[in-house]
């Protein structure tokens, strides 16, 4: 009967079974396609040619195809790779602490303080001013800011705190961190205050109702419910840092390097080979971390 | 339009277009065709004008498209991008890198009208008969090529130039003389803890290098053999020296791009760094004291020159040759000059600037008059002179010019290994 009622719904009706059956996977094959071939031209052919470059050789002024690990022994002999590496994960470290402390405040705050909806709107949408304007502005910014002879200096010096200007503020660790939290907070923001509306607030009422107190019901109830999207953020803030290198080069004044620096200078020299191999392990290195957090919390489960 | 390219093609075939381009700037017989050209340049900030771009507009009809990279991003698209530009303003390290790719194409020196009067740097290498050749990629060893499509180059002066030269100037310190309050007079004072946190180098790995050289053979500390062209062992013991330093926390901060060097002297972050030319001018041009300190050792020297794209052929080879002998001919070396740097026939540019001008950037002479930039900031007052004094006096003191070693690569991995120390 079924066949009988799609056979007057399809139009050519002669051969419609065997049409059912190839068109369906052809049209399955269809709608996968574009996505398919995005990511075949724009994320795989691009990995693909970046990891074969990184066996290739380089000359002063070109590259020449070989296939050789110079690159990777260079890499892995010297220690500077090491200390930048290091370098990386620190910042992507302390970064990742100050955006999830602050991020999270803020998304509790606006989740569970703010009591009207338009009010969260409004609050949540205040949050995003920043982002009106360059990534390279709003670190640029600090820097007349911090610097040596900048407002934080003579303020703090008209305050009578300090009698000396502090080094520290730029071209240093600090500023460096600094400008990566600033521009990166709102990464995390937004996933968690996605999740955290989401929680349904009889679950709130019953902690409560169980005598928990606000703390106890933010550990036990809040914290485990809001995982994937603090998850969701530590992977953007974590991929954003490791992959950065402006930032690191305007604010530390050229003086520090993360891996993001070594690649460009590389470039930079028409190193692209080194800068491929550099690349490569970057790329696996980022990987392994995000496969790690993705240890921690089915990010698809929870969604 | 066909029947004029034939007559012009004839004239070619009867040989006056050398004489054509030397009587230049007479009309040419293909002046309506020509307006439709246009001429892609890139180069480094330094020459690459707008102002340059209109005055060639009104004075040779064509159009010319300027694009400013840091030398970094120029070396690397001359290498590999040779069908992006027809026209390279580089530098003569630059050159060097370049020049084997065969990207760029030789140009006949017979078809430059001035070129006579180019100064001795760019021919032999000399700036007088008795004057002694400095160390690194000397423009002239780099200048011609034995005969056109070669990609070696030649040792004199063959009638094949590689790059015509432009501009060239002598660099040094720039110290800020309010905030350092003594006098200066070597290259060691960069690394002397005085100026702890206080001091900046910029950081492109061929240029810094050089200063580097000029500061640890100051210091008494390294005898290189050739600073241009440094052995592993002498690469190894300068960076050792300014690793140091730097861990030590002499720096304030590495420039990369010309606004950096400037602001960071403006500020007060930083009171003694290498510093180019125009960046002291535009420090000034603030109304704040800065000098561009010549010192004992000498100067570490740089020359541009604009080199012709292998794939230029026709009427838009005329066209570049044409744009050259205009460049040459004095109104952008009295532009340039003007700024603080020299032109490659300085004695064209004299017509292009008043008395008091060449005698203050040229001469080395008490200023007359107000001195201002081309932009009309006002630079110095009547009575004051030129840092360094006259032409002569100061590219007679080169001690060493921008190169590329035969190390470079070994150079440049320790450069990196510098920054991330």
């Amino acid at each position: 009967m079924t066949e009988v009622a799609r056979e007057v719904t399809l139009p050519g009706p002669v051969d419609a079974p065997r049409r059912k059956s190839v068109g369906a996977g052809l049209i399955g094959w269809l709608q996968a396609m574009p996505l398919a071939l995005v990511l075949v031209f724009f994320l795989l052919a691009p990995i693909v040619m970046i990891v074969i470059v990184s066996f290739w050789g380089a000359t002063e002024f070109s590259i020449y195809p070989d296939f050789q690990f110079d690159n990777y022994a260079f890499l892995f002999g010297s220690d500077v790779t090491y200390r930048v590496f290091f370098a990386t994960f620190k910042y992507a470290a302390i970064t990742w602490a100050l955006t999830l402390a602050i991020g999270f405040t803020v998304a509790y705050f606006l989740a569970f303080h703010v009591r009207s909806q338009s009010m969260q709107i409004a609050l949540f949408l205040l949050c995003t001013i920043p982002f009106w304007t360059s990534n390279i502005i709003r670190m640029i910014s600090w820097i007349p800011f911090l610097g040596r002879n900048g407002i934080a200096n003579s303020t703090l010096i008209d305050w009578g705190l300090i009698d000396q200007p502090l080094e520290w503020l730029l071209y240093s660790d600090f500023s460096v961190i600094l400008a990566f939290v600033h521009l990166y907070t709102l990464f995390m923001v937004v996933p968690i205050f996605n999740t955290m509306m989401r929680i349904d607030p009889v679950l709130l009422e019953a902690a409560r109702d169980n005598g928990a107190s606000g703390f106890q019901s933010l550990v036990h109830v809040i914290l485990p419910l809001t995982k994937p999207g603090i998850m969701i953020g530590t992977i953007f803030v974590v991929t954003l840092v490791m992959g950065d290198f402006i930032t690191v080069r305007f604010m530390s004044g050229s003086q520090r390097a993360n891996v993001g620096r070594l690649i460009s200078n590389d470039i930079s020299l028409l190193q692209y080979p080194s800068a491929a191999a550099t690349a490569v392990i970057l790329l696996i290195t980022v990987l392994m971390v995000i496969g790690i957090l993705l240890r921690f919390v089915n990010i698809r489960k929870e969604l | 339009m066909s029947k004029m390219r034939y007559s012009r093609r004839t004239i070619l075939k009867g040989g006056v277009a050398t004489a054509a381009a030397t009587a230049f700037p007479a009309p040419m017989v293909w002046a309506q065709e020509i307006k439709d050209v246009t001429l892609r340049q890139f180069g480094t900030g330094v020459s690459n004008l707008n102002d340059v771009a209109q005055k060639v507009k009104e004075d040779l009809g064509f159009t010319l498209e300027m694009t400013a990279l840091d030398s970094d991003s120029v070396t690397q698209r001359a290498a590999t991008q040779p069908d992006s530009f027809d026209i390279a303003d580089i530098e003569y390290w630059i050159c060097k890198k370049v020049w084997p790719t065969g990207n760029l194409q030789a140009m006949d020196t017979s078809r430059i009208a001035n070129y006579d009067k180019i100064v001795g740097i760019f021919r032999d290498g000399k700036l007088t008969p008795d004057s002694e050749i400095a160390q690194g990629t000397a423009p002239h060893t780099v200048g011609f090529i034995p005969e056109p499509g070669a990609t070696e180059f030649a040792d004199e002066e063959t009638g094949w130039m590689t790059l015509i030269p432009t501009i060239y100037n002598a660099d040094t310190l720039g110290i800020r003389p309010d905030l350092i309050g003594r006098p200066i007079d070597t290259w060691a004072e960069l690394l002397n803890p005085e100026f702890k946190g206080k001091a900046s180098i910029l950081d492109i790995s061929s240029i810094g290098i050089m200063d580097m050289a000029m500061v640890c053979e100051a210091m008494g500390e390294i005898q290189y053999g050739d600073k241009g062209n440094m052995t592993r062992e002498e690469i190894d013991k300068t960076f050792a020296i300014f690793t140091e330093a730097k861990q030590n926390g002499q720096f304030r901060a590495f420039w990369k791009t010309f606004d950096e060097s400037v602001n960071l002297m403006a500020s007060g972050e930083v009171v003694i760094q290498s510093m180019w030319s125009p960046a002291i001018t535009a420090v000034k041009s603030r109304g704040i004291p800065c000098v561009y300190q010549p010192l004992k050792e000498g100067y570490r020297s740089w020359g541009g020159g604009i080199g012709l794209s292998s794939s230029l052929s026709g009427i838009e080879l005329d066209a570049a040759y044409e744009y050259i002998n205009w460049y040459l001919s004095g109104w952008v070396g009295g532009y340039l000059m003007r700024q603080g740097y020299y032109s490659a026939v300085p004695e064209t540019s004299k017509d292009f600037m008043s008395e008091n001008e060449w005698g203050y950037w040229f001469e080395g002479k008490e200023a007359t008059d107000i001195i201002t930039s081309p932009t009309g900031d006002k630079l110095a007052e009547a009575g004051e002179t030129r840092d360094g004094g006259s032409f002569e006096e100061r590219m007679g003191a080169v001690a060493c010019w921008n190169a590329v070693m035969d190390e470079n690569q070994y150079m440049v991995r320790k450069w990196n290994e510098f920054i991330a120390a």
